[in-house]
């Protein structure tokens, strides 16, 4: 078989050409190109400047995140990576001193308008943290908490719906559902942390943020959320902070490495791993980072 | 890799050496150890020094002497015209009755002052128990009872033996007859000790036979009612307020340095200031529980606020995030979250205070509790006194009987304390979440 | 943008990079000697020496497989990525390359025994200057190889037309010169063997060209690859009687 390629052709064959095209290369003009054929983006944003007091923490970060895909953020640690993430659905508003510039906007609309409430942006924009952070309440509790204040659910039989539906999804029903009532932090590191999951999909959002969702995981239950990961992608557009790149790599469509708060190289996740265009994104993902 | 090897040390036995100093190291340990053990012992006896010396004085005032006698309740005494009305039949002279019962009983005592020591056998407490029985069943009128009355107080002492009988007469407090008499009274079988329900619940008096504990415990309770009803949902709040929502700038820092500073101002400035506020410029009640409640609800606070804001603090980041994450509002994530996670250790800080507040005598002499209060309170603005107060008091008089009192008294206080700290314990068990 | 690539964090990985591609220098070098060595045996006419290089395969193939199981090992360990992982699937594919070169260097070394019996037909004189232009295009090709060097190995794949064209050249001289004389027909077949074998060579050399071009700068080089020289000519109809 391999040899036989040897001997058959010089050229590459029509599939390598393909992929090694040289519009392809460019992350940017890729994007534009394929802006015309794709629907628009879900989340643009240009310019986003992030000031925790005087610190900068991030520096004119302009990125596409297009909806049903996976968006991988990858950087050394304290790049500004999950600054990002957070930018995305406010979450940064908690932190005191902290303040954002430039525009981000959500289909279309801007998150930071004075008109939009965070309550409802959250809503839309749901988010999964690093460690598995199930409240101390009952696996039922846990999901259903999203639906109950937002008043998704109608009567009892619905909420029931909705957190048997949410679970189902995180693919978590099946080994939850004699013990809905027992306690969601008794569960294992995997478990909880596809229970924060479905507690996340079961408010319905449209965007969901992953901050290094498996960092606490052991290889099989990171297996598992990244199937999970790839299959909810059909139905959300997600975007994962991730400090293993072999994960990135597996996971996303879209790459984006960040360093020291700087946006350096956006693109396809698989031109990214073969055929970086920056020195600094190659020497990261290489390991060769001094 | 040259570097390296010329500064590697030169190679040397790393094990002997650990060895040598191993027999060192342990000692320290072994040291430290016996510290540690020697000063829990030292501890563990001064607390069994002051329980034993507290128990051994104080357990004999549970219970009290009891004489039996004959009574005769005649009804010229107690009501000579025979209206059976409740006022008359509670002016009756009951002292009288009791009186004559002891003359009749030691017939042989002719001279003025020995029927005057003898009359001192029976305590004041033993005509109130009579009129009591009659008020109770006024029937009794007219008949022959046999009934067991109180003593007085120092034949109370010397029956329970705190005095010694051998001792000159004196240097004591009681004379030979009297110890006759009661001997006598022993040797007839009409002299025992009996379960002192009084102490538990009557008022104080100048009568040691007579005080009771349980104004000061109702004055106590009622107290603290008052400061927890205020200082624990104030406290609370302003942890809440203070850890959740407010922003970080000048004003917050100093609020909070001066809570802290708060938390160490001795407990008598809150006594003048309940003076100076409460009594002299809002003229509330003097040694009412409202204020004595509200005095400490101040001295509290700063010690349940600072409890609260740890355990507020204390709560994972995690837990406020994922409430965030999923779209809850500040107080959505407060109050179903943060505050049921950080109740325990609020409660926590709140029963320190209340020990605290408990224990503490200062602030309250300032606003009158120390007064004098024979009557049990019933309502939050009666006149009252509370258990430490009442150590106080007690501990100040003369009488020997009074000292057994104290000690009691003291134990009463740590009984309190006890079933505070279950009630405490039980409740947190109930609220804490594993995590 | 190409600029001197720092070291690896983890010190092993870049010294077994670096042993993987001094092992594939090596083959190649081993490789290219023996091609030379053939087509000496070709020109010279060197029965033994022809022998002796048909015989040495073996030792290539084992290489061949060392340095797979290196390569295979390495990214079960290391998981390389981007620059790392072309080195490494474009030195798993000039190896290959490598095996099947010095497969033809011991063809051409067995058609050296036969034809060191045949008549010498001036058509070797060709196959010495087609030999001399091959091991120049390999040798530059490992070179570019081992300097990663983009600019040899375009120039690698684009002089590989000069050896077409003479591949194309010989082959209807030797057709020419069978035409002429039928006593010639076994000799010329095996030339045109030989000399088929070294334009393969040829093709080879611009395929490791290609791998390393991709090495370098992530994409091969672009455009067509120029070609040149037509074997492809058409079957003369037989004059003279058609069956009926």
């Amino acid at each position: 078989m391999f040899r036989e390629n040897m001997e058959a052709d010089v050229t590459f064959d029509s599939d390598d050409a393909g992929r090694f095209d040289p519009d392809t290369d460019d992350a940017y003009s890729s994007t534009e190109e394929m802006a015309v054929v794709e629907s628009p983006p879900k989340i643009i944003s240009r310019g986003v400047d992030v000031f925790y007091g005087d610190t900068q923490a991030l520096f004119g970060v302009d990125i596409d995140i297009r909806p049903n895909e996976v968006t991988a953020l990858i950087g050394p640690s304290g790049c500004g990576k999950s600054t990002f993430l957070r930018c995305l659905n406010r979450m940064n508003d908690i932190i005191d001193g902290c303040s954002v510039r430039g525009s981000i906007t959500l289909d279309g609309r801007d998150i930071y308008a004075k008109s939009v409430d965070t309550v409802h942006l959250r809503a839309r924009v749901g988010m999964v943290f690093q460690k598995p952070n199930p409240f101390p309440k009952s696996v039922y509790d846990n999901v259903a908490y999203g639906p109950k204040i937002h008043g998704l659910a109608t009567d009892k039989d619905d909420l029931d719906a909705i957190v048997h539906s949410s679970l189902e999804r995180a693919g978590l029903l099946d080994e939850v559902k004699d013990r809905l009532h027992e306690p969601g932090t008794g569960l294992s590191g995997g478990q909880q942390q596809r229970l924060c999951i479905a507690r996340a999909i079961a408010v319905e959002p449209e965007v969901i943020l992953m901050d290094e969702p498996c960092s606490a995981l052991d290889p099989i239950a990171t297996s598992k959320i990244e199937d999970l990961i790839d299959e909810m992608r059909n139905n959300y557009t997600i975007v994962i902070v991730t400090h293993n790149m072999q994960q990135a790599a597996r996971v996303s469509q879209r790459t984006a490495f960040f360093h020291l708060g700087k946006m350096i190289e956006y693109g396809h996740t698989d031109t990214i791993f073969t055929n970086p265009n920056e020195v600094r994104t190659r020497d990261y993902i290489t390991g060769r980072f001094g | 890799m040259t570097e390296l090897s010329t500064n590697t040390p030169k190679p040397r036995d790393v094990s002997a050496i650990v060895t040598a100093g191993l027999a060192k190291r342990y000692a320290a340990e072994r040291r430290f150890r016996a510290f540690g053990i020697a000063a829990i012992a030292i501890a563990v006896a001064f607390v069994a020094l002051l329980f034993s010396s507290i128990i051994g004085n104080g357990y004999t005032v549970f219970v009290q002497t009891h004489m039996r006698l004959d009574v005769e309740l005649s009804a010229d005494a107690i009501d000579p015209k025979g209206t059976r009305d409740a006022t008359v039949l509670a002016r009756g002279d009951y002292a009288g009755l009791v009186k004559g019962a002891l003359r009749e009983r030691f017939a042989d005592v002719k001279k003025r002052r020995d029927k005057r020591k003898l009359h001192g056998l029976a305590s004041q407490g033993a005509s109130y128990d009579l009129r009591n029985m009659v008020l109770a069943d006024p029937n009794l009128i007219g008949q022959r009872i046999s009934v067991w009355l109180p003593v007085s107080d120092d034949a109370d002492m010397l029956i329970k033996g705190h005095i010694p009988r051998h001792t000159g007469e004196g240097s004591r407090r009681i004379s030979d007859k009297e110890i006759a008499w009661l001997d006598a009274l022993a040797e007839a079988g009409d002299l025992e000790t009996q379960f002192n329900v009084r102490f538990f619940t009557s008022g104080d008096s100048r009568e040691p036979e007579l005080a009771g504990i349980w104004g000061a415990v109702v004055g106590s309770a009622l107290t603290l009612l008052v400061t927890i009803a205020l200082a624990f949902p104030s406290g609370v709040a302003t942890a809440v307020y203070l850890e959740e929502f407010a922003p970080r700038n000048r004003w917050t820092d100093l609020i909070e340095v001066n809570i802290n500073n708060l938390a160490a101002v001795p407990s008598i400035v809150f006594g003048l200031l309940g003076l100076a506020v409460f009594l002299n410029f809002f003229g509330m009640p003097r040694s009412a529980p409202v204020v004595g409640g509200f005095v400490l609800a101040i001295m509290t606070l700063p010690t349940i606020i600072i409890a609260g804001r740890v355990a507020l603090t204390s709560v994972p980041p995690s837990v406020r995030e994922a409430a965030y994450g999923l779209g809850a509002s500040p107080v959505q994530a407060v109050f179903h979250h943060v505050l049921p996670l950080a109740m325990p250790g609020m409660l926590t800080g709140a029963i320190i205070g209340m020990a605290r507040a408990l224990g503490e005598t200062a602030p309250l002499l300032m606003i009158g509790m120390v007064a004098f209060i024979v009557d049990i309170p019933g309502s939050f603005t009666d006149p009252s006194t509370v258990l430490p107060v009442q150590v106080y008091l007690w501990a100040d008089s003369p009488e020997r009987a009074f000292m057994e009192k104290t000690s009691a008294a003291i134990m009463v206080l740590l009984a309190f304390l006890i079933v505070m700290n279950g009630a405490a314990v039980y409740l947190r068990k109930k609220f804490e979440v594993r995590w | 943008m190409e600029t001197k690539k720092p070291q690896h964090i983890v010190r092993s990985y870049d010294d077994e990079l670096g042993h993987i591609c001094a092992r594939i220098v090596e083959m190649g070098g081993l490789v290219e000697d023996q091609l030379a060595s053939a087509i000496t045996a070709i020109v010279k006419r060197d029965a033994a020496l022809g022998e002796q290089v048909s015989g040495q395969d073996g030792r290539v193939d084992e290489m061949e497989r060392e340095i797979d199981e290196l390569i295979v090992r390495l990214l079960a360990k290391r998981q390389p990525v981007a620059d790392d992982l072309r080195e490494v699937v474009a030195g798993l594919k000039i190896v290959g390359i490598l095996e099947r070169v010095g497969d033809y260097a011991a063809h051409v070394g067995e058609r050296a025994v036969t034809l060191g019996a045949a008549p010498e037909l001036p058509a070797v004189l060709v196959i010495a200057r087609m030999g001399k232009m091959v091991r120049d295009l390999f040798a530059d090709a490992l070179a570019a190889y081992a300097n990663q060097d983009a600019r040899l190995a375009l120039s690698v794949w684009q002089r590989d037309q000069d050896l077409d064209r003479l591949y194309a050249s010989l082959f209807h001289e030797l057709l020419k010169s069978m035409e002429w004389d039928s006593e010639n027909i076994a000799t010329c077949t095996h030339l045109l063997f030989i000399a088929k074998y070294i334009e393969r060579v040829g093709d080879f050399a611009t395929n490791i060209a290609e791998h390393v071009h991709f090495l370098a700068l992530g994409h091969p080089p672009q455009g067509e690859r120029p070609k040149a020289g037509n074997t492809n000519i058409a079957i003369k109809p037989i004059t003279g009687g058609q069956p009926s």
